[in-house]
């Protein structure tokens, strides 16, 4: 006889904080309340999960956020019911919009509570439904590991995105057994990973056949970790490569394949190689607006290949020749096979044509400024940072000019370095979302660039970094401007600077010092480089350095919403040739 | 062009929401919806109606493909397929009337449910503009109440959606 197996009984918090256990949690995001107070209790007794008190629930799901970013692995936040949940609502949407895995889980009153208006209660999976991939209430404390369980699986499968998990106090106080199975199987969700081998050959076909070819990476090859394999695949056809502001260095942007970012603040030689194209390779890339401009104008002569794991992404905005549903990874390797077994090869003498066009766009030099300016340039302030930290830092941003900025002169050649909110273009996230990176590499350099509007929109995370040692790196980019938001007003209202000026602007030396860091203020260009070294010298002290930039100046080149790629504003130094070279 | 889909999901609190929010988060339309839980309780079948051009509804068989609680969409309207709607009308039926109506009840093979001195209460089904024949057929005066149940459909012949 045999004996029934025995199974531990634990209490739901107990369950939580076992199944992270298992499921390879080793960071937690959260800030504590009510709802939650079982499992916070549960959390004490342990180390295994580390948890990380932030000082807003935003700054939790950003520094999540880009913890997931940099590792590849889930982010994975704590919250309590109510505020607490709708303060995670942005970061929640930033994370959906770039793709990035989050597992979000919040407490909630007690299932007898839930609809009667009771303390702190919010539908949170209402609230959260349009933003996430997938949202689950537990309603009892049975289904507790399996929910946390397909939470992940959810959350990192496919096309990846956040996943709400929302926990009634009384689940996490009730008892069962404990069992968190191994994998799950979900018969509503299949993502498909392998792409279609006809559709591979039809590609590769078309491929094989450009006079003019373009390849077009995005953010998914990153998500895919797939980088060497579009860096081969890129390499073998010797075609031009341009990659999206979430894309940046998915391919090796030293490389002399590599044409700089498209869209709206794209390079010259990327946009101008994108409207002229016959083939356009897209690879995990879903045709945004700022990429596209005007679609009645968008690359009108090209036969369009589209490589992306969501069927939903493909001919959205863009129809496309060939689609391919799959795996970045999988189908780059299964064309590259392809693509070597063909005794056919790309037409050199066109391609050579191609290549000889495309260097007569790049003789623009479209990202020129004026490096001799006394005045701070914050192009400058980049470009020198890329220099100190020999390209390898990792970058984290905020939404404005200098995130613009950060992607056309800091060179990314390695992936996951460049983490910024590109979808929702969310201001206060570079600071917490350096902090999240940070965690992950503590050995590695971390600089958040930054605007003075941005930075002061989740400071307050610079006392969690203070907490945990977590030695960031802040440059702030500094032209008491939404200089975003004053480029638009300067070019398509006249400049009528409608409060995009504030007129109260902290002494961000003295506040980083308040939070007990390192604060330097810089204005002088001369000072920019000896500035940054002896920040970066001073390995465990995270340092703010507000630089004091030129107030006027814009970010070029500027494709104006709903133009043309080939209707580039260019920059004054280059407004002789403000024209359509085509 | 209108289009008649016909979806299996998740029997599951919300996943109706997860459709229907679906739909008014990306400006598609929807004429009618009706879902109730099949053979299966943990399976609800859905029938949604809606419209769009092509590749308008290319994206919305995509977008509800792509919710992790659906198991499956067909577009019923792109191979043979029967519709059917239920509609209960409540009218007055007093003197001359009360025959009138009664006979265009049976013209359009509806049934008289419940009668008052002064009412009936009529169930008829079928394609939807088989309903709309009759509700133009009657005198709108005389209309009290009109509950419609939103289109059923399924395809014809051997053809079955199963998981
Ligand atoms: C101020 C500002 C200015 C901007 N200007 C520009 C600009 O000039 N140029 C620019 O490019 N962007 C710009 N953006 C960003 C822009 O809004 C979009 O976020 C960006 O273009 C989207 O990048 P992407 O196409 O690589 O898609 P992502 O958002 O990275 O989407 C990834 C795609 O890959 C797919 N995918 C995910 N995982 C996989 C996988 N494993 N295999 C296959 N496919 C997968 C997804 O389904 C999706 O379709 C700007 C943003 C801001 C805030
Ligand atoms: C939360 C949020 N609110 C508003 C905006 C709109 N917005 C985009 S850029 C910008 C100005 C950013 O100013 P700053 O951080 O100083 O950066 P700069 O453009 O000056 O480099 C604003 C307000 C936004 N992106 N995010
Ligand atoms: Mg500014």
């Amino acid at each position: 006889m045999t004996e029934p197996s025995q199974k531990e009984k634990l209490r739901g918090a107990e369950i939580f904080v076992r199944a992270l256990k298992d499921e390879g949690v080793e960071h937690v995001f959260g800030y504590p309340g009510g709802a939650v107070l079982h499992i916070y209790d549960e959390l004490f007794k342990q180390d295994a999960v580390e948890h990380i008190l932030v000082r807003h629930e935003q700054g939790a799901t950003h520094a999540a956020d880009g913890y997931a970013r940099a590792t590849g692995k889930p982010g994975v936040v704590l919250v309590t019911s109510g505020p607490g949940v709708t303060n995670t609502v942005t970061g929640i949407a930033t994370a959906y919009m770039d793709s990035i895995p989050l597992v979000v889980f919040s407490g909630q009153v007690p299932t007898a509570l839930i609809g009667n208006d009771a303390f702190q209660e919010v539908d949170a999976i209402g609230i959260t439904r349009p933003c996430v991939k997938h949202n689950f209430l537990v309603r009892d404390v049975k289904d507790l590991a399996s929910t946390i369980k397909k939470a992940f699986h959810v959350a990192m499968s496919g096309r990846p995105g956040p996943v709400l998990v929302d926990i009634p106090k009384d689940v996490t106080a009730d008892v069962c057994e404990y069992d968190y199975p191994e994998s799950i199987e979900l018969r509503s969700y299949k993502p498909v990973t392998r792409g279609h081998p006809g559709q591979i050959r039809k590609a590769a076909d078309l491929i094989l056949a450009a006079k003019k070819p373009m390849i077009y990476a995005g953010g998914g090859v990153i998500l895919s970790n797939a980088h060497q394999e579009l860096t081969e695949m890129t390499q073998r056809l010797g075609y031009p490569i341009t990659n999206t502001l979430m894309g940046l260095g998915a391919y090796p942007a030293t490389d002399k394949q590599f044409v700089g970012m498209l869209g709206m603040h794209g390079t010259y030689e990327a946009n101008m190689a994108m409207h002229h194209c016959d083939v356009l390779v897209a690879i995990g890339a879903r045709f945004d607006d700022r990429v596209t401009g005007d679609l009645e104008k968008f690359c009108p002569e090209a036969k369009i290949v589209h490589i992306d794991i969501d069927p939903a992404s493909i001919s959205k905005n863009v129809p496309v020749d060939v689609p391919i549903v799959g795996d970045v990874k999988s189908v780059l390797g299964d064309l590259t096979e392809l693509l070597k077994e063909d005794a056919r090869q790309p037409d050199a003498a066109a391609l050579a044509d191609w290549w000889q066009q495309i260097a007569d766009w790049q003789k623009l030099d479209c990202l020129r400024y004026n490096r001799n300016s006394d005045i701070i340039k914050p192009q400058y302030v980049v470009e020198k940072l890329w220099e100190v930290t020999g390209g390898d830092a990792y970058v984290t941003s905020d939404v404005g000019q200098h995130q613009m900025w950060a992607a056309q002169y800091y060179k990314f050649d390695k992936p996951r370095r460049w983490i910024n909110s590109g979808g929702l273009g969310t201001m206060g996230f570079g600071v917490p979302a350096a902090m999240g990176v940070k965690l992950a590499f503590r050995d590695e350099e971390v600089v958040c660039i930054s605007g003075e509007a941005s930075l002061v929109m989740c400071l307050q995370e610079l006392s969690t970094c203070l907490q945990y040692d977590l030695p960031i790196k802040i440059v702030s980019l500094n032209n008491r401007y939404m200089g975003m938001v004053r480029q638009w007003q300067e070019f398509f209202y006249a400049g009528r600077y409608s409060h995009s000026y504030m007129d109260a602007i902290p002494d961000f030396v003295k506040l980083a010092e308040a939070y007990g860091h390192v604060g330097m203020r810089i204005e002088k260009s001369v000072d920019v480089e000896t500035s940054l070294k002896e920040a970066l010298a001073m390995k465990d002290r995270l340092v703010l350095m507000d630089f004091i930039t030129d107030q006027t100046e814009n970010v070029y080149p500027m494709i104006a919403a709903g133009k043309g790629q080939n209707e580039m504003h260019l920059s004054p130094e280059q407004s002789s040739t403000d024209r359509e070279l085509a | 062009m209108r289009h008649i889909l016909s979806l299996l999901l998740e029997n599951e609190a919300g996943a109706l929401s997860r459709v229907s929010g679906l739909f008014s988060a990306r400006a598609f339309n929807i004429e009618s919806l009706t879902v109730a839980p099949t053979e299966d309780p943990s399976i609800s079948r859905m029938t949604l109606v809606t419209g769009g051009s092509e590749e308008v509804m290319e994206q919305i068989i995509k977008q509800i493909n792509k919710l992790v609680d659906v198991i499956k969409v067909v577009d019923l309207s792109e191979a043979r397929h029967i519709e059917r709607e239920l509609m209960l009308i409540k009218t007055q039926a007093k003197g001359a009337a009360r025959e009138e109506v009664k006979r265009l009840v049976d013209i359009f093979r509806g049934r008289i449910i419940d009668v008052t001195e002064n009412s009936y209460t009529i169930e008829l089904t079928g394609p939807g503009d088989k309903l709309n024949a009759f509700l133009e057929a009657l005198d709108r005066r005389m209309i009290l109440e009109v509950v419609r149940s939103g289109v059923s459909g399924i395809a014809r012949g051997d053809r079955a959606i199963g998981i």
